[in-house]
């Protein structure tokens, strides 16, 4: 029972806000000594784990590609695409928002949005303005529920889109956790089960859309 | 044959130039330090597996040591009105360079299967997104009439950006190394186990989702209650004694912990930064609007590995 130790110590560190990557360490330290390892061969245990993983932390090779077209306007352009579909109302325009984003990050475009890229400037300024010629008058409790919104409906997409794309970390993550027990699965197995949940989140997530345009639209009359 | 080892000297080149570049970057005040980080990583890469278990460990320490003792980052980001002229001039076909990654690697996943002789077919995506990166590093400074030296310097930028957090992944998972050799997992697995009926496969389904979604809340990645869960239940379990898919029990699985993810204050940049950068005053006013997607949707995710993993 002493080896939960560590999961005490990741809790306490990240609550502390160290920094993370120190509190993981220390979380091995913990673990392996109370598994009754000296600490050379917790160090060892953990180097040869990082040497296995490496394959986790080579998706960072796309970055080039990524800054190369953000430097030539993709960002720019990728805003007046989702600009242009201005919808009558939030509901509409987040919905299609959400589909645009899981769509863009299953296909590993995961940085072309996000809470500063496109929320900030674009998503929520557009799902407010739309939120208020709904409702006529938006209440503060209203309109920072509509902001919230947005930013929610990114993390939505982001999450259950990108499992879809096979080069994830999430899915490199499980194919080698799998490899440990000798279960030998391709990434592409993994990532076509990410698109039933990936549908049941697009459509969870859009009725909570289409009841907030009802109460919205109700808000506007006497 | 063309191996995973051709896409790490790919991936230690890579790390190598954002040092190099960030080494003479005036504009960060840790350039040497922040330096220093990416070439330990390219090290790693290049030479990981001559360097022993204990020198990976030293390594290690070394990445942390640089972590905690803060990176910097630069500046030399191209400025706006440059990138909306060029957005105009460039158009669609900005698109088209960015998906010839993903295209790539989906093809190249296909093809290699049926080239045995030379490419290695466990590694295949990760081989086809590497060569994927090249063609698009080739077209797209094609294209662009950018310099080489382009990619390279504005994803040395990008990179800084991540900082740390770019090995936070790794990371987890070799503690989650660390945990299995404890025996972590049989700990965890053994208090989770009381609470599961004896026999039942629906409470242990109910008791691996739910699993994912609470430690990751503790936790605040999903990554992390992975490994635990997936060794307490997910592996003895459901794919060991109830002989459940491993690919669906695991993909579902983690996108039960997302769900988590989307509760909790630990995932900082989903959860907090949002409210901040949207100056709401509800700190937790973003995650107040996840519960009534990511409550629903746990449930789903605990359903459609009961129904689709066991047939």
């Amino acid at each position: 029972m002493w080896v939960l130790l560590g999961i005490a110590v990741i809790v306490a560190g990240f609550v502390l806000r160290f920094n993370p990557l120190l509190v993981i360490l220390a979380s091995a330290v913990v673990t392996g000594i109370a598994a009754g390892l000296d600490p050379l061969a917790i160090l060892a245990a953990f180097g040869k784990a990082f040497n296995e993983a490496r394959y986790v932390s080579i998706i960072w090779i796309v970055l080039p590609v990524v800054a190369l077209l953000e430097a030539h306007g993709l960002q720019e352009r990728a805003r007046g695409l989702i600009g242009r579909m201005r919808g009558a109302t939030v509901g509409r325009f987040l919905t299609g928002y959400l589909l645009v984003r899981q769509g863009l990050a299953a296909v590993g475009l995961t940085s072309v949005a996000g809470h500063a890229q496109t929320v900030r400037p674009l998503v929520a300024p557009i799902a407010e303005a739309a939120a208020e010629r709904q409702a006529g008058d938006l209440d503060d409790t209203e309109r920072e529920k509509v902001k919230a919104m947005a930013a929610a409906t990114d993390n939505v997409g982001l999450f259950f889109g990108e499992d879809i794309f096979l080069a994830i970390g999430s899915i490199l993550l499980i194919k080698g956790l799998l490899e440990q027990y000798g279960i030998n699965l391709e990434p592409l197995q993994l990532s076509v089960w990410a698109i039933p949940t990936a549908i049941a989140a697009f459509l969870i997530h859009g009725f909570r859309l289409w009841r907030l345009d009802r109460r919205l639209n109700r808000a506007d009359r006497p | 044959m063309i191996t995973l080892h051709w896409v790490y000297a790919l991936a230690g080149a890579i790390f190598a130039a954002f040092a190099l570049l960030g080494v003479a970057d005036k504009s960060n005040t840790r350039a040497r330090r922040t330096a220093a980080f990416w070439a330990l990583l390219a090290l790693s890469m290049w030479a990981g597996d001559a360097l022993g278990d204990l020198g990976n460990g030293v390594l290690v320490l070394g990445l942390v040591g640089l972590a905690a003792s803060g990176l910097g980052r630069g500046s030399g980001a191209v400025a706006d009105a440059v990138r909306q002229e060029r957005a105009g001039r460039f158009g669609n076909g900005l698109f088209a360079v960015a998906l010839v990654i993903p295209v790539t690697a989906l093809v190249g996943t296909l093809l290699f299967k049926e080239m045995p002789g030379w490419v290695d077919g466990k590694q295949a995506t990760l081989i086809a997104l590497a060569l994927g990166v090249l063609i698009a590093l080739v077209v797209g400074c094609l294209w662009l009439r950018a310099s080489p030296v382009v990619p390279l310097q504005q994803g040395r930028r990008l990179m800084d950006q991540v900082g740390w957090a770019a090995i936070l992944p790794q990371m987890l998972a070799s503690l989650g190394a660390v945990f299995a050799l404890a025996g972590v997992g049989d700990a965890v697995g053994g208090l989770v186990s009381q609470a599961i009926p004896q026999g039942s496969l629906l409470g242990a389904v109910i008791a691996y989702g739910l699993g994912m979604a609470l430690f990751t809340i503790v936790m605040g990645n999903a990554f992390a209650a992975f490994p635990v869960m997936t060794a307490a239940i997910g592996v003895p379990l459901l794919i060991r004694t109830y002989h459940g898919d491993p690919a669906i029990v695991c993909a579902i699985g983690m996108l039960a912990g997302f769900c988590g993810t989307l509760l909790t204050p630990m995932a900082a940049n989903f959860n907090l930064v949002p409210a901040a950068l949207l100056e709401l005053k509800d700190k937790h006013g973003v995650i107040r609007q996840q519960v009534g997607t990511a409550l629903p949707l746990l449930a789903v995710n605990i359903a459609l590995i009961y129904w689709l993993a066991f047939p």
